[in-house]
């Protein structure tokens, strides 16, 4: 087990590497680099030149390659090349107000998705099923700044409730925290639940077949422990797949969603520096939202282990 | 052999078969695919709606000119609600006339029903044109992974790993920023690529085992050329789950267009698109909130009606639902 884990551990860092130089070079590729963005319509060869200088552009590429391999392995990640604000800092402002919405989403989406999944393949061909149903297709089917713009309708506008703009960061106190980031959070969390209730439905529906289920019955167990402990167990695992693969659908949604709600958190960040050629920005947001679905992904492999102990990784025994 | 049913001997005399067995001695009636499909798609309902609505959506992309009700450009009085009318000189012969506007107008004075009529047809042709992109390159990568294996299969799949690893909107911005530009060819182009993967992991998968049946055999004994069997040997007998794949992408390119409309990395500004629309009414939404939601429930009805199709298909085609991936 714990070979398997360092192996999987050294797959995630090969792949950030993998990550980290592509983006240097695919950013270095675009056409129209920073010092044309930066300088505007008043460029000259000249001033052109000495910027280029001074941020280092004109190293070759080895050098500069290097130096930011060095720099991302002791966490110097730069300037900004518009605001000359530490790029860390910017990160450090955004991240936690896409950290909050993501927490949101995940919060609402499985405690909506999974008992509803669980109501759905238990109660199938009622008329709650079919609520269910429909509800996820149309979860599935609304962007979720749609969702966003709808809730801010509804509930900034026309009820007045929520405030439907900004960010409140958590040391204002949580009731103000909550209150401007519950919106965007169910708005980014309602796709998120539809995708995972569809898994658990039809994941739940194909054990609760499954012979063994049978046996149970035929044994006398409870109809509870039949479904919490016996298919609940096996059809959770595809679920949980499911859940963490698409925590992607919560990043690129809180992406869209941030500016529906004018909030500065990563997507915004992201977008803002890419259509401004801003490379030290966009390279470490891309690395950290890379990372963070790297390391999820490896996080729900190795929660396998836990859920379903006949996993035994590599032929190896845990 | 019935002899063998202890309870029914005697009651059954030779060659005869005790009810219960009859049914499976009827052989089941043979359906073409064609029938098994439309069987599937008019016996469900919710498959009939989508392919009702993806009817609608498809014919008025392609008739906009002739059913919008103004012109594309036309300009009306501003933000007017939905079911109102405005009052003006519109077609220049010096008199003045009523103009209805069943879903209002914007914040430019267009008619949004106009604005998104002629926005299907942007939508249809940037779902359409993306989704050729992702089948071929997918399809090219999958079949030639799958055929090969070895290095080019370790290879190939492992951009596919890579690429997968990542959102395909941020992957689409990401080639929209790279292309440095906006406009309906480079948005093309970013969802293109972005949806390569699920293709090649798709058509990999199918490979790997029709490579193993004997037709596959019999074609490189008698000296078919690995193009020939690629194309006129593998590509047909994994047609169906290429097609259900394509049916549930076609939502997703929808909604990733609209999406990079709303964030303005997708097509110019002044192009009619849903995303574009949607983005535009965000800033009214206390004044005039229908120039927001007319376009997103647009956006909501076409893809729902695609994803109701294509589930009713993956059910027809009876594909297994972890194989064809929605989302």
């Amino acid at each position: 087990m714990r070979r398997y884990v360092l192996k999987r551990v050294a797959h995630a860092v090969f792949i950030m590497w993998l990550v980290a130089t592509t983006v240097f070079f695919g950013l270095r590729a675009i056409p129209g680099g920073p010092v044309s963005a930066m300088l505007g319509q008043e460029s000259t060869p000249e001033a052109a030149q000495a910027l280029r200088q001074q941020l280092g552009l004109n190293d070759p590429w080895y050098v500069q390659y290097s130096d930011w391999m060095v720099d991302l392995a002791t966490f110097d990640f730069g300037q900004s090349l518009t605001t000359s604000q530490p790029v860390a800092e910017l990160v450090m402002q955004a991240a936690p107000r896409t950290a909050s919405i993501g927490a949101v989403a995940v919060v609402v989406g499985l405690g909506v998705a999974v008992p509803a999944g669980i109501v759905s393949a238990t109660r199938k061909r009622e008329s709650v099923d079919y609520l269910a149903t429909v509800a996820a297709f149309l979860g599935l089917s609304m962007p979720a700044f749609f969702v966003g713009i709808l809730l801010a309708l509804v509930f900034g506008v026309w009820l007045d409730l929520l405030p439907v703009f900004g960010y409140t960061p958590l040391a204002e106190g949580v009731a103000p925290w909550l209150e401007s980031i519950l919106l965007p959070g169910v708005a980014v969390g309602l796709p998120y639940g539809a995708v995972v209730m569809r898994m658990m439905r039809s994941s739940l529906l194909e054990v609760l077949d499954e012979p063994y289920m049978k046996t149970a019955l035929a044994k006398g167990v409870g109809s509870r422990v039949r479904l919490y402990k016996h298919a609940l167990q096996n059809a959770l695992i595809p679920v949980v797949t499911v859940a963490g693969i698409q925590l992607a659908l919560v990043l690129v949604g809180s992406v869209t969603v941030e500016l529906v709600f004018g909030i500065q958190g990563l997507g915004r960040l992201l977008v803002d520096s890419m259509l401004d050629r801003n490379y030290p920005v966009t390279q470490v947001v891309i690395l950290l939202v890379s990372a963070v679905l790297v390391f999820t992904n490896l996080a729900v492999d190795l929660a396998y282990t836990a859920i379903d102990p006949r996993i035994r990784y590599g032929g190896e025994s845990a | 052999m019935n002899t063998e049913f202890g309870e029914n001997r005697g009651t059954y005399g030779p060659g005869e078969v005790p009810p219960e067995y009859e049914q499976s001695a009827v052989a089941e009636e043979f359906t073409t695919t064609r029938q098994r499909l439309v069987e599937g798609v008019l016996g469900d309902r919710m498959a009939l709606f989508g392919a009702v609505v993806i009817l609608l959506f498809i014919l008025t992309a392609a008739f906009a000119p002739y059913i919008a009700p103004y012109g594309e450009e036309q300009t009306f009085g501003f933000m007017k609600e939905p079911l109102s009318s405005s009052q003006g000189d519109f077609d220049d012969d010096g008199e003045l006339e009523q103009a209805f506007h069943p879903l209002g107008t914007d914040s430019f004075g267009h008619d949004i029903l106009t604005r998104l009529i002629y926005g299907a047809q942007v939508s249809l042709l940037v779902a359409l044109a993306t989704l050729a992109v992702a089948f071929t390159f997918g399809t090219a990568i999958g079949i030639l992974a799958g055929y090969h294996g070895g290095w080019v299969d370790s290879l190939l799949m492992r951009y596919v790993d890579f690429q997968w690893a990542f959102p395909e909107l941020i992957l689409g911005v990401a080639i929209i920023a790279l292309s440095g530009g906006l406009g309906v060819v480079n948005v093309v182009i970013a969802i293109g690529i972005a949806y390569i993967d699920d293709f090649a992991r798709l058509i990999r998968g199918e490979v790997l085992s029709i490579r193993e049946e004997e037709y596959i055999m019999a074609a490189q004994t008698v000296g078919m050329s690995d193009v020939r069997i690629m194309t006129k040997e593998i590509l047909p007998n994994a047609v169906a789950p290429l097609i259900v794949q394509a049916t549930l992408m076609l939502p997703l390119a929808i909604l990733a267009e609209a999406g990079l409309s709303f964030l303005g990395l997708g097509v110019r500004p002044t192009t009619p698109t849903w995303g574009l629309l949607l983005s535009d009414g965000r800033q009214f939404i206390s004044e005039a909130w229908w120039i927001s939601v007319m376009p997103g429930l647009a956006i909501m009805l076409t893809v729902l009606a695609f994803n109701m199709f294509g589930d009713g298909l993956r059910d027809a085609f009876d594909i297994d639902e972890g194989e064809v991936e929605a989302r």
